[in-house]
């Protein structure tokens, strides 16, 4: 452990992590890239769209509807497209395990395969926003961390905070924390607008923007503490209570020390 | 008070008890090494300080539990100039608890009070002089000096008043004409009606013009959000629907109430949240408010598009953007 | 006569023949102080004050306070590129470049935090035990100055590196400024020379904040010390202390070892903290830009209760004749905490007319003997401690999984509601525990240990206390209401009746205590 911390801050940007971070996405891609329909043959394309409908109409279709029309309780999924499901089933979002104002990430309840399948099978009923693949995703290659963080700042900042640590939206919803999430759910997250969060299209911020965007967030979540402890990246509040608390308390501590007469 | 007949007197105050250190020689020479290992353990504070100064590189980081993966040199220099500040103080007040006479001794106070004789005199003195002085008499003076210094009073008010301009019709007016493209902010791309898809968002600025990098006064006028929903769901007035584009609609992004980027959308509520104050406006029906102290909804920048396509206003805003001032009129 | 003898003496001796300082420093080197850990807060302003001034100085060696845009080149990746002010810039700088630089920023804004929190807990301290009372009303009010200023002086610091933080919090306040029916717009434009933001105002207040504000910082501070250095410090009462003494350690040399000694340690506190933990990373904030925004956008704590007054006032506006009354902000903004300061400045004058006293007090009252007055201070306190809540809305509904309407909800009914609950709440509280100092001194501390009465009930032992703490718990007076007549001696009503009225239903409700002990009841039990 000492020993990987003790890496220089050089070293963070450097070749060496620059290429195990490569490494672990592309593995991770690799594997899902597998499945993606680019590298099927018809017949297994098929195939894979009639499992994801199984699947659909089992574990999905109670509230979306049979034919992905919607209900009540859960929108329509006509033109929301692969990425769409890819984002919601794969960070476990759907299926909802309980309807609060807001659903939050959990263990993915199915499994990389069927979640392919079940992206497959809605994409294959209309046209929506399709899975973005490895090539599209290469932050550190054709993205701009400076940009980025102009862009994070006008677009994402207002709801996610200055450094992605999340925030409060109306009546008890929240834009969740971005500090740990897959480049491939933030890229979906923007060209889906996945619950309250609105849609950022293509034309207003270019794919190339999108990955500055991700590269910003990537060199935010792993910026080491310049300053020390980061006291959650919240701005003032955190500060004021480690004063009130911390500050204040051993500051009086000593003065109480102080006013004791010695035995 | 009068039913305090004195049932418990002053006891006055407790006799003195030594310590350890006055009547052991064995305690004062520990207390003694425990003072010097203070100050000893300061200087090895200040050690470190110059340590880290020169020998930490700035770019080593090391994990601390709590703490993180932390700078190893703003760590240790703070770490070295804490210990060396902190035990300087414990060293000194440890010696004075331990070593220095701990006897308390009384001091007795006098009234704030001045003595009557004092207080004559003053006043005779006073009176005397200011009658010298014709304090009483001269009123010609007495009134020209108030005069004077009154009116010195406003050399100040005046010498400001070069500080800044006049607001003019500054407030009222944005960069947004009639005809002006909406462009992206950042990146100044034009933006046509179907890139945005339902449920889109996109922060625009005027289309600007000439070589001058953008003012940040004019950005904090011209900021707007640009929303697409379905045209159905606006409840908008036949005017105010008229400002619209086939279900894109455009606000300022500068709060009506404290002057903060509104620009938390979501998309489901289609709520509009500022995160400075919490004002929340509700988009289908022209930003109106509905939670928050803002007490004006966001002005709406009539769009329409030009004949290649692309989003432009139509006018500029009919009311003055962000937050309320005395000149406004609604 | 040993050789440091006489360098000392010939030393002392060209001072003294220059100054006269001998006879001064003879009697203020014995001068007495009273040792109470309480009495040490308005050091660690003082102290955190003299750190502001040493590293503030030191970081206005590469400070900039200028608004020229300028392209960062610095070391810091994530902004290389990116046009910002200088001001900004060189805050980078200092944070990224200069070694220590960040160190000392850091410590500049923690101390600047403990300063202020200092004053709070000062001036706490002084009003729960009634320090502010004749002759020592001069340096209360000199002393809710130095709150209201150091706000002001707080606030403008954090405005200084123009980051998107600061830049939104001169935002609104330039919105306040701009709020002010007839002139606000002019006073704006005057501020900012012209339309926000503008190039101007970083400069402009870096002078009030370096060089003006600390120059009456230091002149108020200096009148403040002097005023209990000549008053003698306060102290508790007590066995030997009396309204006439003092009692303590003399200066020289206890005292002085100690109070220096605690500069140290408020010093090395500061730096633990800016060495520990991050305060302002700028970096992370970005430059300003007045079309960005971050979720949670807060001031520092000392503004956060205006902050959250702002959040939850009512969204009002008068139209009238054609021009803007913008209530939802100068109620908030200037009227509220307007009147709070004004009532705090005025309060000891206040409680004087209630209590008619105008003698000199230099004896402190425990806070349970004045119901009244701890009550009213527990009040006030629950009412900032509502709105600073509310100030932070939005990050206390993240943290506990809470909505900002419920959050914002209970501020706005909690203000109103709470204050009261808490004044009714406290004053009980006080008088319980007044009874219970009666009991301890009529019937002494329960020892837990049992007897058995020979007829088989059991009681527990009480042993009587000590005499010191019987002296103490009974030293304070207990003055009655005021007895106000509505009529003058010759049956003629008197002149504002109603004031008469008031003033004697507050006394009254002032006088309201347990009575203390007194020697028939100490008697009557002796016979039991």
């Amino acid at each position: 452990m000492k020993k990987i911390s003790k890496l220089r801050r050089s070293a963070f940007a450097s070749p060496l992590l620059l290429v195990l971070a490569l490494f672990a996405i592309g593995t991770t891609f690799s594997v899902a890239s597998a499945t993606t329909k680019s590298e099927l043959s018809v017949e297994q394309r098929s195939a894979q769209i009639a499992e994801g409908k199984n699947i659909f109409l089992k574990g999905c279709s109670s509230c979306h509807g049979l034919n992905l029309e919607g209900s009540a309780i859960a929108p329509s999924l006509i033109g929301v497209g692969a990425a769409s499901v890819d984002f919601q089933v794969g960070t476990g979002r759907m299926p909802v395990a309980d309807l609060s104002q807001q659903i939050a990430r959990k263990e993915p309840v199915y499994n990389e395969e069927q979640t392919a399948a079940l992206a497959a099978y809605v994409a294959s009923t209309s046209i929506g926003p399709e899975i973005p693949n490895e090539s599209m995703l290469n932050y550190e290659r054709d993205g701009n961390t400076a940009e980025g963080g102009t862009l994070f700042r006008t677009n994402c900042a207002m709801c996610h905070n200055f450094a992605g640590q999340g925030g409060a939206l109306t009546q008890g919803k929240y834009a969740p924390t971005l500090m740990g999430v897959e480049p491939k759910y933030i890229y979906e997250a923007m060209i889906t607008g996945p619950q309250a969060m609105p849609v950022f299209a293509d034309k207003t911020i270019t794919p190339a923007e999108k990955l500055s965007i991700i590269k910003w967030i990537k060199a935010a979540e792993n910026e080491p503490q310049l300053g020390g402890a980061a006291l959650g990246r919240v701005g003032p509040v955190t500060e004021g209570l480690l004063v009130w608390t911390l500050g204040l308390g051993l500051l009086i501590g000593v003065a109480v020390w102080l006013a004791t007469k010695a035995r | 008070m009068s039913n305090e007949i004195e049932a418990i007197k002053d006891p006055g105050l407790p006799a003195h008890v030594h310590r350890k250190a006055d009547t052991d020689p064995v305690a004062e020479k520990r207390a003694e090494r425990q003072v010097a290992i203070l100050f000893l353990i300061s200087a090895l504070g200040t050690l470190l300080f110059i340590f880290a100064y020169y020998f930490i590189p700035e770019d080593v980081f090391v994990f601390f539990p709590v703490l993180g993966n932390t700078n190893a040199h703003q760590l240790v220099l703070g770490l070295g100039l804490a210990i060396a500040l902190f035990f300087i103080g414990a060293a000194a007040i440890h010696w004075a608890k331990t070593l220095m006479p701990d006897e308390e001794v009384i001091a007795m106070r006098h009234t704030m009070r001045s003595d009557d004789e004092d207080r004559d005199a003053l006043v005779a003195t006073v009176k005397e002089r200011a009658g010298a002085a014709g304090l009483g008499r001269r009123s010609l003076i007495k009134r020209s000096m108030g005069l004077s210094l009154g009116l010195i009073g406003l050399s100040p008010l005046v010498l400001l008043r070069d500080l800044g301009p006049l607001p003019g019709d500054d407030l009222t007016k944005t960069s947004w004409n009639a005809g002006t493209r909406l462009v992206t902010d950042p990146g100044d791309r034009p933006i046509r009606p179907e890139d945005l898809e339902v449920g889109a968002v996109a922060q625009v600025l005027p289309e600007h013009v000439g070589e001058e990098r953008r003012h940040l006064s004019d950005i904090a006028k011209d900021a707007v959000l640009l929303i697409r929903i379905r045209p159905e769901e606006f409840q908008l007035s036949p005017e105010r629907l008229s400002w619209t584009y086939d279900g894109i609609i455009a606000f300022s992004k500068i709060c009506s109430h404290m002057g903060c980027a509104v620009a938390l959308y979501e998309q489901t509520t289609k709520h509009l949240l500022c995160p400075c104050h919490q004002s929340t406006f509700d988009v289908p029906r022209a930003a109106k408010v509905i939670f928050g102290p803002a007490a004006r909804p966001l002005p709406q920048l009539a769009i329409t598009v030009d004949s290649e396509g692309y989003l432009i206003a139509q006018k500029p805003f009919s009311e003055p953007v962000g937050p309320s001032f005395w000149e406004r009129s609604s | 006569m040993t050789a440091r003898e006489r360098v000392t003496g010939t030393v002392a001796n060209y001072v003294d023949e220059r100054t006269g300082a001998a006879k001064w420093m003879k009697k203020n080197l014995t001068k007495v102080f009273p040792d109470h850990w309480s009495f040490l807060l308005g050091e660690i302003v003082l102290y955190s004050f003299i750190i502001l001034l040493l590293s503030g100085t030191f970081l206005t060696f590469w400070f900039d306070p200028s608004q020229r845009e300028v392209l960062y080149d610095g070391s810091y990746e994530p902004l290389q590129g990116l046009h910002m002010s200088a001001a900004y810039a060189s805050t980078l700088h200092i944070s990224f470049e200069i070694r220590g630089g960040l160190l000392m920023r850091q410590i500049h804004h923690w101390a600047a935090l403990i300063f202020m929190a200092g004053m709070v807990v000062h001036l706490m301290r002084v009003y729960f035990t009634g320090a502010f009372r004749k002759p020592r009303e001069f340096n209360w009010i000199i002393g809710v100055g130095l709150l209201t200023l150091g706000i002001v002086e707080g606030f403008l610091g954090y405005s200084l590196p123009d980051d998107l933080l600061s830049g939104t919090g001169i935002r609104i306040a330039e919105a306040i400024i701009q709020a002010l029916p007839v002139v606000g717009s002019y006073l704006a434009f005057f501020a900012f020379d012209g339309a926000f933001p503008g190039e101007a105002f970083i400069p402009r207040i870096f002078t009030v904040h370096v060089l003006l504000l600390p120059g009456i910082f230091l002149a108020l501070i200096t009148v403040h010390l002097m005023l209990v250095w000549y008053q003698k410090h306060t102290q508790w009462p007590g066995p030997g202390r009396t309204e006439k003494n003092v009692v303590g350690y003399p200066l020289m040399p206890a005292y002085m070892a100690k109070a220096g000694g605690f500069f140290f340690i408020v010093f090395g506190v500061t730096a633990f903290l800016g060495a520990v933990a991050s305060i302002n990373p700028v970096w992370l904030y970005g430059p300003y830009n007045p079309g960005q925004i971050s979720a949670g956008s807060q001031p520092d704590w000392y503004m956060g209760w205006l902050d959250g007054l702002v959040r939850m006032a009512p969204p009002l506006e008068s139209y009238i004749f054609g021009y803007t009354i913008p209530w939802n902000i100068l109620i908030p903004g200037l009227i509220v905490p307007g009147i709070l300061f004004t009532g705090m400045a005025l309060y000891p004058f206040i409680e004087s007319w209630i209590t008619g006293d105008k003698r000199e007090h230099h004896l402190l009252d425990r806070p349970r003997n004045v119901p009244n007055r701890t009550a009213l201070g527990v009040m006030s306190l629950t009412f900032m401690l509502v709105a600073l809540i509310n100030g932070g809305n939005d990050i206390i509904a993240t943290t506990f999984s809470l909505g900002i309407n419920q959050v914002m909800w209970f501020s706005r009914i909690g203000i109103i509601v709470l204050p009261p609950i808490a004044f009714v709440i406290t004053k009980r509280i006080c008088l319980s525990l007044q009874r219970a100092d009666r009991e301890l001194v009529l019937h002494g501390r329960e020892t837990g240990r049992l007897l058995m009465l020979p007829h088989g009930e059991f009681v527990e032992v009480h042993e009587p206390i000590s005499p010191e703490l019987a002296w103490k718990l009974t030293a304070h007076e207990q003055a009655p209401a005021l007895e106000l007549q509505d009529v003058d001696a010759r049956g003629v009503r008197r002149a504002g009746g109603l004031k008469n009225k008031l003033r004697k239903r507050i006394s009254q409700a002032n006088a309201e205590s347990i009575a203390k002990p007194t020697a028939n009841d100490l008697k009557e039990i002796e016979h039991h």
